[in-house]
């Protein structure tokens, strides 16, 4: 079967099959943006990792930015089906090529920051991501389906946080609310430009890649979310949110903002991609020992045989 | 310098076969090893792993798919369900 007519009977495409070259580099392009953003959301969260407020939270946050390094590693390999390299992606990013999702531009200045990561942020990535585990591209659905399964404990322990917070003192509650105010928008973000203004969206339909519009799943957030907010306690920042026909009607975010952090002026962008360029810097010498006695054993191996 | 790529097989659980969970890249076998047991196996996923170097798989083509399985194609006499059987009779 052609490619073509697999898609259009809503098959998968498998690494080796045919491929328009533009399915195969819109994949590529996504699919690594998906993964810097999570090596690169390991930042703001690993940011708290020392301060945690219990040995119990401590513990819960450091095996959430684990999972956040192993679905970059799931991302990277999928892409790799592609036929390009890891270590090329990786070069693409640390030189400013290839993007990471904006929403890891903004700073965590609260523990209640984390809280909202977790709820608001992972929240808006499970509602992207659950269409994606029927991507026509199958590593990429494939990975999507681990990656999911792993979310949906993020999100409940970000809402545990806040939860937790806005059941405390005044200035508990006040924290968390703050960091709702904060998260709210770059969320709605997310998501995407409006259905109007985005770019690849129409051909990532017509492949398979992308199963709903920007807008679509924008309101599918918000219309999980904010009832979610009702039982924190906690007030959505927008005035302009009413009840209507069974959905949320919200006000649009200002995407004059998204624009200009995807271009570079987020409050954190060159602290994180700066950051993400010195780890992978001072980790070459373990790469290198660890290649070394990789060499060592094999040759050893060599002359025993 | 590049890592060589590793396809990791994991066994869920004792009674089943090993089954493909992805790839990773790492310098020797025990590295490929002791990364799948970080990267795949987190939530108890598995009692067992494989991993092969990917260089080492011999694949069929996809080119050839067709008449790679034609053979298969028109021997459905292969399938129990290909024979008629007399009302009445049990256990067959």
């Amino acid at each position: 079967m052609d490619f073509q007519a697999t898609i259009d009977a809503d098959g998968r495409i498998e690494p080796r099959d045919a491929m328009p070259d533009g399915y195969r580099k819109t994949l590529i392009r996504q699919i690594a943006q998906h993964a810097h953003s999570e090596i690169i959301g390991m930042q703001p969260e690993g940011n708290w990792i020392s301060r945690a407020p219990s040995l119990r939270r401590k513990a819960i946050l450091m095996a959430k930015v684990q999972d956040e390094a192993g679905h970059g590693l799931y991302l990277y390999a999928a892409a790799e089906t592609l036929g390009v390299d890891r270590a090329d992606l990786l070069d693409l990013l640390h030189s400013g090529k290839q993007k990471y999702s904006s929403i890891f531009n903004y700073p965590t200045l609260t523990w209640a920051d984390i809280g909202a990561i977790g709820w608001l942020v992972d929240g808006a990535a499970i509602v992207n991501q659950v269409p994606l585990c029927r991507c026509s591209y199958g590593p990429y659905a494939r990975a999507m389906v681990r990656v999911c399964k792993e979310e949906s404990f993020h999100q409940r322990q970000g809402f545990e946080i806040l939860y937790t917070l806005s059941k405390g003192t005044e200035a508990q509650k006040a924290m968390a609310q703050d960091a709702l105010n904060r998260w709210w928008w770059p969320s709605l973000m997310m998501f995407g430009p409006p259905d109007a203004a985005s770019t690849h969206s129409e051909q990532s339909m017509a492949w398979g890649i992308k199963r709903h519009s920007n807008d679509e799943l924008r309101q599918r957030f918000v219309d999980m979310t904010v009832p979610q907010a009702d039982v924190l306690g906690l007030r959505v920042p927008d005035d302009g949110l009413v009840y209507e026909d069974g959905h949320y009607r919200f006000t649009e975010p200002d995407f004059t903002e998204l624009y200009d952090v995807v271009k570079g002026n987020g409050p954190c962008n060159q602290q994180r991609l700066s950051h993400r360029v010195k780890a992978h810097q001072d980790g070459a010498w373990v790469r290198e020992a660890a290649a070394a006695y990789a060499e060592k054993q094999a040759a050893r191996k060599e002359s025993a045989a | 310098m590049i890592e060589p790529l590793w396809e990791v097989f994991v066994r869920s659980r004792r009674g089943l076969s090993h089954t493909h969970v992805g790839s990773l890249h790492a310098p020797d076998a025990t590295m490929a090893l002791r990364n799948a047991r970080d990267v795949y196996t987190r939530r108890q996923e598995g009692v067992s792993i494989w991993v092969v170097r990917a260089s080492d798989i011999t694949a069929s083509s996809p080119d050839e798919k067709d008449e790679f399985f034609d053979p298969a194609g028109d021997k459905v006499y292969r399938h129990p369900t290909f024979y008629e059987v007399p009302e009445g009779v049990e256990h067959l």
